[in-house]
């Protein structure tokens, strides 16, 4: 049984953590986008 | 297409929930193997999850090396990166399987082998693709999809033509399997092809929102030096 929750809990590890990965990816874009925006309004 | 996401999202986890549930709960026990049996309804639909997922990028390759179109590209890449995340999956639940009903995690036999390669091969496309800033990065990374694809068949295929220590295909291989199991397991891998499906879109579009912000970076920084010219050579006339 232990086997059986191992595998079912690595699956699920494994795919949040590459989720989180997109979720950092997309928050430091949207930092990026807003910087640029900033500098493009000042100039 | 901004609300349509959510919904699908939300679809998605109930039918993961669901096919969860049927794993865990709903099928029936395998006489000899017992639980860790059920780790199958997690490691098959992750391969077939993974297989598609590569032959994606495998046309998106081929359609990239024939219109060079950008679109292509960036299918190509995604599917790639999805289909590792899959095929991690794969090699991580198959020796968890393995040590109760083999006594080992892992042998040099040629479907593991083979699978090894493959999740080699695309992990190689990836860091090709991350880490070489050649304009010539798409087309080498296509090529290197096209011969990569050429293993996907291998690794399928290999239990069908040679004897290997893994299980024979229950599916389509002349195996057989209870009803009720295979209704699981298609359960399974609906569920996680709808969630590779949705993965897909949202890397994607950060894909399109990154290349995007880019050119801006580019363009940006090809105006800089004129206008720091104009700054200068205004100082120049004023001095």
């Amino acid at each position: 049984m232990n086997y059986l929750y191992a595998a079912y809990v690595a699956t699920w590890a494994i795919h949040i953590g590459y989720l989180g990965t997109l979720v950092r990816r997309y928050s430091r874009l949207r930092n990026e986008i807003a910087e640029l925006k900033t500098r493009i309004e000042e100039k | 297409m901004k609300r349509v996401f959510p919904i699908l999202a939300v679809l998605t986890a109930a039918l993961l929930s669901y096919a969860l549930y049927e794993a865990l709960v709903a099928a029936p026990t395998e006489q000899t193997m017992g639980d860790v049996q059920r780790i199958f309804y997690y490691h098959v639909p992750s391969a077939w999850t993974a297989f598609i997922l590569f032959f994606v990028n495998f046309f998106a390759s081929i359609a990239y090396l024939v219109w060079r179109a950008n679109k292509a590209d960036i299918v190509a890449l995604v599917t790639a990166e999805v289909g590792v995340i899959f095929c991690t999956v794969v090699l991580v639940t198959g020796p968890i399987w393995a040590r109760p009903v083999w006594g080992i995690w892992w042998t040099w036999d040629l479907r593991l082998t083979l699978t090894l390669v493959l999740w080699l091969i695309y992990v190689s496309y990836l860091v090709l693709r991350r880490f070489s800033s050649s304009g010539q990065t798409p087309l080498l990374a296509a090529v290197l999809a096209v011969f990569g694809a050429l293993d996907v068949p291998l690794v399928y295929f290999s239990i069908w033509f040679f004897r290997t220590q893994h299980p024979q295909p229950v599916v389509g291989g002349g195996g057989s399997i209870d009803p009720r199991m295979l209704h699981v397991l298609l359960i399974n891998w609906l569920a996680f092809s709808c969630f590779a499906a949705l993965v897909c879109w949202s890397r994607y579009r950060l894909e399109v929102l990154k290349r995007e912000v880019d050119e801006t970076l580019a363009l940006e920084a090809l105006l800089e030096p004129r206008s720091a010219q104009t700054k200068t050579s205004r100082y120049g006339s004023g001095g």
